[in-house]
């Protein structure tokens, strides 16, 4: 246990304090955008508007991240820091057409 | 049809387990099973009240509210597995002793049950509202394919709730003398994998720091979509990019819970052996 808290005083702290915020829309089962760029070793904060009447759920295994959001509703999903790479995620309710990537670099 | 009864059969099959190894592990208390009946059928209700306030609850606590929620929920199932486990460490050998007999200390008895009746009926919940708020989509939308979700649904609920007997139905062959060590192993690991599931949340909330994140990444050799991944994923808690802060949450969890245990089953000889001997005594 002692080692996991040895590494985690190589991430920087301060940028736990401000969080890079960026958008993310849901509309006809779809992400707009559905790639983003964000920066890599920092928190980043995601807000996601879903436009649409039916709930979607937010999955990304490569982020480790799953959230359901309602039906015309916002939800905030705190992400990183990321190592340099591609991080695609999915709407799990609509898989067919709900795709993104997010590109940390 | 198939990717519906594939998302039903991944949220049926988590609560299927929890509940298979707890009908398992308290099958020789008394009214057990008419308390577990009413777990999932409170859960099955909770689920849909649950899934209809998605909106209110996310929305509290500036965006967090469900993951708050999750956490909260975990902790309790964790604590009551908990108290489960420490229960059963200083009854079980008493309950395996008179198996058959009667006389059992009635009010520990129906702790031990409200404690099922909640793990229970979390377990169905948290699952539940996630399938009815999917379904409650596909139908909302997809007029054509309502009987495809239906047979889909009810598919990914019998395959689930199939793998759930069978856990059941392996543990009860067991032989008794393995049969307690087997059960407590498995709902101490449950346990320890709901508070790491519980720190997941907290951390995606930013109330936690990850600590290293993640702290490995094994999709690669074994990922959580696969059949084994899912499985060992609700058994032991198994998470192929986890952060350190969720290992940190399941040792604190194996470690509290298993000295409980081992104190729990050190005075179980003394004090409610002696009682449960008179008791069998009275029932002769």
């Amino acid at each position: 246990m002692k080692h996991i808290l040895l590494i985690s005083l190589l991430f920087p702290v301060a940028s736990y304090a401000e969080n890079d915020i960026y958008s993310l829309i849901i509309k006809d089962h779809q992400f707009q955008p559905s790639e983003i760029k964000v920066p890599s070793g920092k928190k980043v904060k995601l807000l996601i508007e879903n436009q649409d009447a039916t709930p979607e759920e937010f999955e990304s295994h490569s982020l480790n991240r799953e959230k359901v959001i309602a039906g015309k509703s916002k939800a905030t999903i705190y992400i990183g820091p990321l190592s340099p790479g591609r991080y695609s995620f999915e709407g799990e309710f609509n898989a067919k057409t709900a795709q993104g990537v997010i590109i940390a670099q | 049809m198939l990717a519906t009864a594939i998302i039903i059969f991944r949220e049926v099959l988590e609560a299927a387990l929890i509940i298979g190894i707890l009908a398992a592990a308290t099958r020789e208390i008394k009214n057990s099973r008419r308390w577990l009946v009413a777990g999932v059928l409170v859960g099955l209700t909770g689920s849909a009240l649950v899934a209809g306030s998605t909106d209110f609850i996310g929305q509290l606590a500036d965006g967090i509210g469900q993951e708050l929620f999750n956490a909260i929920v975990l902790g309790v199932a964790v604590s009551m597995l908990a108290w489960h486990n420490i229960w059963m460490s200083s009854h079980g050998a008493a309950l395996a002793a008179n198996a058959s007999a009667l006389g059992r200390d009635i009010r520990d008895g129906q702790s031990e049950c409200s404690a099922l009746f909640l793990i229970v009926g979390l377990a169905v919940l948290r699952e539940g509202s996630e399938s009815v708020l999917f379904l409650y989509g596909i139908a909302a939308t997809d007029e054509g394919g309502q009987s495809g979700m239906w047979l889909g649904g009810l598919f990914g609920v019998l395959g689930g709730s199939a793998v759930g007997y069978g856990i059941y139905a392996g543990l009860l062959r067991l032989p008794v003398r393995w049969f307690f060590t087997t059960t407590g192993v498995l709902v101490l690991l449950l346990a320890a994998s709901m508070a790491s599931q519980a720190a997941h949340f907290l951390i995606q909330a930013d109330l936690l720091p990850s600590l290293a994140a993640p702290l490995w990444d094994t999709s690669a050799v074994l990922s959580e979509q696969s059949a084994l991944g899912m499985l060992l994923h609700t058994l032991i808690g198994y998470d192929s990019r986890p952060a350190g802060m969720q290992l940190i949450f399941y040792i604190a969890a194996l470690v509290t819970i298993g000295i409980g245990m081992r104190m729990a089953g050190k005075n179980r000889h003394k004090p409610s052996g002696e009682k449960t001997a008179s008791k069998k005594l009275l029932t002769i």
